[in-house]
């Protein structure tokens, strides 16, 4: 069970790990997700489900390794299992049909995208991908997401590849009032704010596919919910995907930062262990 | 069967046994159990001050029937291994109900001796026949058939789905219990703190359902994973769901999103079920500051508020209503008690406050009088208007209850519920052929016991259904 099938790095501290999941696999929509713990004793940590293969009966994960739970993660090889894997979670991304959808990814978060943009593009809509790189180095999965969409552009921060900046800044360079109808953004939270803060009066429906701190992801204990509106939701089982133009992202922000001094803790600790268990 | 005469000469009067305790100092920096169980000389006298009525009563108040009176004589005689058996013709839980059944409710609370005298003891007389079987129980580790009837489906492992487990493997049905986490138990295992339901008891009386046959699913939400509909189609016959009340409910106030706001669930999965109590050499964190507010009076808010004082903070339970309506075991109340846990009855938080980053620092209160009698018919706290004040705090949990777990009823519309609740008839079975429910999903928040009682009707129903026996009753008429 879990069986690691492949394994491929595709960035600095970026790798894809395809994992055997017959059932996950069977019944995964885009924009879910499962919880992992690499380890008997790791945390549970949540992941995109970013592809799946009847074939091989597996699914795919993208990971940066940030800390403590992500670097056990990718430091299992294939033929490995990962001691936990549950899913598939939430709710499925929003569909429509024939819309000009503009979807937006930043960093891992390009590899999120990959399964929501297609399924846009495969409903019947014209799609326009913008993805964001620190560096044309750390660009990911450029060919799937070409052969899955109608347009790519790329931005890096330091103009190495494509459209020189941030994506919230190519997108107002290309776009404005009008030009989409819908769109879907995951990424980084302060990127995720300034592509709503964009759009707030462009007319376009805009998603956002949140990451706040989850534990269980059913629904249990409410360590992750988000204020949308006036109401506070669970992202694990009403989102993780919300009306970008409603979501507090400054709440999202100070809940993510909630642990930061402990997860660095953590991230030490192991550090001193692992000397000797390695 | 002959009635054995009875070997020695029964002695209420003798004063009820008082359980011995970890002194209460030394509870304050440990996860070690609080309550240690007693000594075969209070067994003795314990057991012996039960009258052996010619109609026990506490055996019906016990929901799920166990031979009381017998297990008692057992342990009178000495015989502890054989009071054990005794349990187990009715529970598989012995060493959990035993610690965390809330026994004055029921068996404690009809117990003739109780007319005159205190009630027998009787969940600590049953916790001790299950300290003593542990051994034996691993010696029967692999000596049972395994089962070969047709396939039962258990959603969920909290009590109401293991007991029914229990029923079903004697029957010989192979049952599979599906798991949404990646532990075993339900609440026993992510709610209930192990110094009062230490882990090892736990996972023996689970090894115990493993070595009889029953499969278990961890990581496997029904609904999500897979739905009611393919488990059918992959040849399971009948379905209980015993998903529990999971979803917390919140407080509905301002600043309950702020950093060091927790339900009680969050609070307790990460420290019971992710051991967060011993960060960082496990990696699940929880903050817990100088000053702890827990808000609300059952067994969550006891449970979170010894977990906060044994993590170092001073701890203060506020409860809208006063203590005699703290819902709780009575235990574990005079156990908070006594670790230094304050309570501030006929008070409830309006607000909270953060600081710059967003963290929690101040609670604003306001104090309640009781009005009228409400429909639980108790009488329901008012608001003194003006009575407002503000208490400094770095972590809050809210302990105010929970529904039942959706998920499950999301992905299957056509079951009926009330309120979020599964409806069920009085056998248990719900408005889909050959789908049982019991337990909290049915309840809403209730007892371990409850949920084993319904656990054993729908395991009952079950087999009637399956076997054929409710067909035959037809066929004869
Ligand atoms: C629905 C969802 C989908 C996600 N998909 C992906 C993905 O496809 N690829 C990917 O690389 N990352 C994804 N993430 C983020 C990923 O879960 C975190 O990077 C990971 O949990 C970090 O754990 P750590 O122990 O390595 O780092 P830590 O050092 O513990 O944490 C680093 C940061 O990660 C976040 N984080 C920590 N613990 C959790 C947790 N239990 N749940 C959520 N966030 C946490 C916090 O903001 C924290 O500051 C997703 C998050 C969510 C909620
Ligand atoms: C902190 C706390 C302390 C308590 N203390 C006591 C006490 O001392 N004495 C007492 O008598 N009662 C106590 N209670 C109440 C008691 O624990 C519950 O009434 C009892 O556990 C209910 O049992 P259950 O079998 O219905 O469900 P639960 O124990 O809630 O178990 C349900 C299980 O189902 C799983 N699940 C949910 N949805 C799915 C799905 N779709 N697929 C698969 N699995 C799923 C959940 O993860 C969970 O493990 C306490 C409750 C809490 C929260
Ligand atoms: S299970 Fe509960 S009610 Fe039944 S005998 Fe034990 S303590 Fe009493
Ligand atoms: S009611 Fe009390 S005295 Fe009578 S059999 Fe039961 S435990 Fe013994
Ligand atoms: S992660 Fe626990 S409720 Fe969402």
């Amino acid at each position: 069970m879990n069986r690691i099938l492949a394994k491929r790095q595709l960035a600095p501290e970026v790798t894809l790990l395809e994992v055997e999941a017959p059932r996950i696999q069977r019944r995964w929509k885009p924009g879910m997700f499962i919880i992992i713990r690499p380890l008997a004793n790791s945390e549970r940590i949540p992941l995109t489900i970013v592809d799946s293969s009847a074939e091989r009966q597996s699914i795919t994960m993208v990971i940066q390794a940030i800390g403590k739970t992500t670097k056990e993660a990718v430091a299992l090889e294939p033929g490995d299992a990962l001691c936990d894997l549950v899913g598939p979670l939430g709710e499925a991304a929003t569909m429509t049909t024939d819309q000009k959808v503009v979807c937006m990814a930043g960093g891992v978060g390009v590899a999120e995208l990959l399964p929501v943009a297609k399924a846009f593009h495969e409903a019947g809509n014209h799609v326009t991908a913008l993805c964001g790189a620190r560096s044309d180095s750390y660009r990911i999965l450029d060919e799937e997401l070409k052969a899955s969409v109608d347009e790519l552009q790329w931005a890096t921060d330091d103009g190495t590849f494509g459209f020189h900046g941030n994506v919230v800044q190519l997108l107002k360079s290309l776009a404005g009032p009008g030009t989409f109808s819908e769109g879907h953004v995951i990424g980084p939270i302060p990127m995720m704010k300034a592509a709503a803060e964009a759009t707030r009066d462009w007319g376009l429906k805009l998603h956002a596919s949140l990451n706040p701190v989850m534990i269980d992801g059913t629904g249990m204990c409410g360590g992750c919910r988000v204020t949308v509106g006036s109401e506070v939701k669970f992202a694990c089982v009403d989102g993780p995907e919300f009306d970008a133009h409603l979501v507090d992202f400054d709440e999202l922000t100070r809940r993510n930062r909630a642990y930061r001094e402990m997860e660095q803790e953590s991230l030490r600790h192991v550090c001193r262990v692992g000397l000797d268990v390695r | 069967m002959a009635v054995q005469p009875l070997q020695y000469k029964p002695n209420p009067k003798a004063p009820r046994q008082i359980l011995p305790v970890l002194n209460a100092e030394v509870r304050a920096v440990t996860s070690q159990e609080v309550a240690l169980g007693f000594t075969p000389e209070q067994v003795r006298v314990e057991a012996q001050r039960c009258l052996q009525c010619a109609k026990p009563t506490c055996i019906d108040a016990c929901p799920i029937h166990i031979d009381i009176k017998r297990f008692i004589a057992r342990l009178a005689e000495g015989e502890y291994q054989a009071a054990h058996d005794v349990i187990s013709e009715q529970s598989p839980f012995p060493g959990v109900c035993g610690r965390v059944c809330q026994h004055e409710l029921f068996c404690e609370d009809v117990c003739i001796v109780a007319k005159k005298w205190e009630p027998v003891a009787i969940g600590s007389l049953e916790r001790f026949a299950a300290d003593h079987a542990r051994l034996r129980m691993q010696e029967l580790a692999h000596s049972y058939p395994k089962p070969t009837g047709k396939k039962v489906a258990l959603v969920g492992s909290g009590p109401a789905s293991l007991i029914a487990a229990y029923d079903l493997v004697r029957n010989n049905y192979r049952v599979t219990v599906f798991e949404a986490l990646h532990k075993l138990g339900g609440v026993l295992a992510y709610g209930i703190p192990n110094f009062r339901l230490p882990r090892e008891i736990l996972h023996e009386e689970i090894a115990r359902l493993q070595n009889m046959g029953v499969e278990f699913e961890v990581d496997f939400i029904v609904g999500k994973t897979a739905t009611l509909e393919e488990l059918f189609e992959e040849g399971f016959e009948a379905v209980f769901i015993g998903t529990g009340a999971g979803l917390p409910y919140m407080m509905g106030i301002p600043g309950e999103n702020l950093v060091g706001v927790y339900t009680a669930n969050e609070f307790l999965t990460r420290i019971n079920l992710m051991e967060a109590f011993r960060f960082p050499d496990a990696p699940t964190p929880v903050r817990v500051g100088a000053h702890t507010i827990i808000v609300g009076g059952g067994n969550s808010a006891m449970d979170a508020a010894r977990w906060a004082k044994r993590m170092g903070s001073d701890v203060t339970v506020l409860y809208r209503r006063g203590r005699a309506e703290l819902k709780a075991r009575l235990e574990e109340i005079e156990h908070a008690e006594e670790e230094g846990v304050r309570f501030e009855f006929l008070a409830a938080p309006v607000a909270l406050f953060g600081d710059e980053n967003g963290y929690v620092k101040e609670v604003e209160c306001i104090r309640m009088e009781l009005g009228e009698p409400d429909e639980s018919g108790r009488r329901s706290p008012v608001p003194i208007a003006g009575s407002e004040h503000r208490i400094p705090v770095d972590t809050v949990v809210a302990a105010i209850g929970q529904a039942p777990n959706p998920t499950l009823q999301k992905a299957t519309p056509q079951l009926i519920t009330k309120r979020g609740k599964i409806v069920v008839d009085t056998k248990g079975e719900t408005s889909m052929p050959h789908v049982f429910a019991g337990g909290d999903v049915v309840r809403g928040g209730s007892t371990v016991i409850l949920a084993m009682k319904d656990g054993r009707l729908a395991a009952q129903a079950i087999h009637e259904v399956l076997s054929g026996v409710a067909a035959e009753v037809e066929v004869a008429q």
